[in-house]
């Protein structure tokens, strides 16, 4: 085999590795779940009512930026994987090994895109559940959740890069949650940008979140949706290069 | 192969302002197995995690194999075992799972990786417990699926780091046959211990490691016989007690330690100095409640040459 087969070969290991773990410590897994869920309750039933969004049902509104919320949230996992792969002394012997320097780090995001599936598979039944619908049909729907997944799975090499620093995985969770809040809370994944002022809105508009939904919504809701599919996607891809670049530069360099 | 299995020289490791490594050097011949003997902090751990490739040396070189530890770090891996209490097993996989999962990212291919880990199994009495979660295990099955993990890719050359650390007699005694038996078929075997007995029982060669060098070097039986061949061991009844016969025995020349209300005397000329000893301290001191003489441990060893107790 070369190389490149047998570094594929390596991450696949490791993200089943990492997916036989997700599974036999599922509360993680559950907790990924319920707190989007909780989000679709609170922003349908009780904060709903209160928001008013011109030309659109409310859930229809909503579920674009829970679709986003849901993966932002948890690219941290990989934070809180890789994290606890430290300090458990796993990852020392992984380096030890004649594995692929690459597997580590694309075995983890890897399942981590495989739980993200999940998540929003869940979330796209919850949303169906309380009444949401795409007016674009299925094909928009699947294009707008390509982006969320897409979007996540940049989000984790963003996050992978945070884990390998921090031997405590709840110092690292506690370090990232505010950064993923920011940026979900200034965007206009749950309110119209258009009712904050007109600072937060110059933040909360010029993001990686609010790209995402805003994609997504012109994708489901329907509309002219090349423009910002292609913002969306550019994000994507500069967090994931850019992070998966230092990601792999940080593990590469442990231990120096 | 090459005589030498595992050269370390001149290494040296600070972590920030403490210095890990102070020019540590030392040679494994190939075949045999080396104790890098040593109190917490002395730098052992720092010394296996360099010649593991998972940590860089700031000054120094090493090579396994021949090869450079920092220069050829990827072919090094191929040709090491690794197990320790840094190096973990993942406690959410089987025992099973664990072993074929280190085969495979080993790169010993599938069908090979399960075999051997069938074998592994067996050979370090898991196969009962191969399908259960390592997390369930109990330290001293724990620690032996840990060195069954270093051994998927049968290296010529295994790194122990504290392999028995915090287990019972029993599992530590079975560890040790394991250690003997792969030293017995050729493997080169570099273990760290705090365990003088350990390194007593398993080494051809110890080195004693005191704050990142080497203190001292030798086999465990020249090791001793540097220190005299009896040590004479006298109790007395209160600590002011000791402290008059040190000083009487002092006198003579025979230079005794004391510590509260024991004090040690080495001697070269076997138990004939014993009656010397004794007649120092005749009717000027109260007479000893216990008198004990035996051969030096590697403990005595350690106590004189760094001055602390292990």
């Amino acid at each position: 085999m070369n190389t490149v087969a047998l570094a594929l070969s390596d991450t696949v290991d490791v993200a089943d590795r990492n997916l036989r773990t997700l599974l036999r410590t599922p509360q993680a897994l559950i907790f990924a779940t319920i707190q989007p869920v909780i989000f679709v309750l609170l922003f349908r039933y009780a904060f709903g009512g209160a928001i008013r969004v011109p030309g659109v049902s409310y859930v229809d509104y909503l579920m674009p930026g829970i679709f986003a919320q849901a993966v932002a949230f948890g690219a941290l996992g990989t934070a809180v994987g890789l994290s606890t792969d430290l300090r458990s002394g796993i990852l020392v012997r992984f380096r030890t090994l004649p594995m692929a320097r690459i597997a580590v780090l694309g075995g983890r995001t890897l399942a981590d895109l495989a739980r993200n599936l999940v998540v929003v598979a869940v979330m796209v039944g919850v949303g169906f559940a309380v009444g949401f619908r795409s007016a674009n049909g299925a094909a928009g729907l699947f294009a707008a959740l390509g982006l969320v997944v897409a979007f996540g799975y940049a989000l984790s090499w963003a996050c992978a890069g945070l884990g390998l620093r921090v031997s405590d995985p709840e110092a690292a969770q506690a370090a990232g949650v505010p950064i993923v809040f920011l940026l979900v809370f200034t965007s206009s994944a749950f309110v119209p940008s258009t009712s904050m002022p007109g600072w937060l809105q110059a933040i909360g508009t010029h993001q990686p979140v609010d790209a995402l939904v805003a994609a997504e919504r012109a994708l489901i809701l329907g509309g002219p949706a090349t423009r910002d599919v292609v913002i969306s996607l550019a994000w994507s891809i500069g967090i994931l290069l850019v992070f998966a670049l230092l990601a792999t530069r940080a593990y590469v360099r442990m231990g120096r | 192969m090459s005589a030498t299995a595992v050269e370390a020289e001149g290494l040296r490791k600070a972590f920030g302002r403490i210095t890990a490594l102070d020019g540590l050097s030392f040679q494994v011949p190939t075949g045999s197995v080396l104790g890098l003997l040593g109190p917490n902090g002395s730098g052992k751990t720092t010394t296996i995690s360099i010649l593991s490739t998972a940590l860089r040396p700031d000054a120094g070189h090493a090579t396994v194999c021949g090869l450079d530890v920092v220069g050829e770090a990827a072919r090094v891996r191929r040709v090491i075992g690794l197990a320790g209490q840094f190096a973990a097993v993942d406690p959410n996989l089987t025992g099973r799972e664990n072993l074929v999962l280190i085969g495979r990212l080993s790169r010993v291919g599938r069908r090979q990786a399960r075999a051997r880990a069938d074998e592994l199994l067996d050979s370090f009495g898991l196969v009962t417990a191969a399908d259960r979660l390592a997390r369930t295990y109990s330290g001293g099955m724990r620690r032996r699926l840990d060195v069954a993990a270093a051994l998927l890719h049968r290296p010529p050359v295994l790194f122990l780091d504290e392999p028995t650390t915090g287990l019972d007699p029993e599992s530590r005694f079975a560890l040790w046959g394991s250690v003997r038996e792969l030293a017995q078929a050729g493997t080169t075997v570099l273990l760290t211990t705090q365990y003088l007995e350990e390194a007593d029982a398993l080494a051809d060669q110890v080195v004693i490691v005191s704050a990142g060098r080497v203190a001292d070097t030798g086999t465990p039986a020249e090791l001793k016989a540097r220190l005299g061949a009896v040590v004479f061991a006298l109790g007395f009844g209160t600590p002011e007690d000791a402290e008059a016969a040190r000083q009487a025995l002092a006198a003579t020349g025979c230079q005794p330690q004391r510590t509260g209300t024991r004090i040690q005397i080495r001697s070269g000329d076997g138990s004939g100095s014993l009656a010397r000893v004794l007649r120092a301290l005749d009717g000027r001191v109260p007479d000893p409640v216990s008198v004990s003489v035996h051969e030096p441990t590697l403990d005595d060893v350690f106590l004189t040459l760094t001055g602390a107790t292990p």
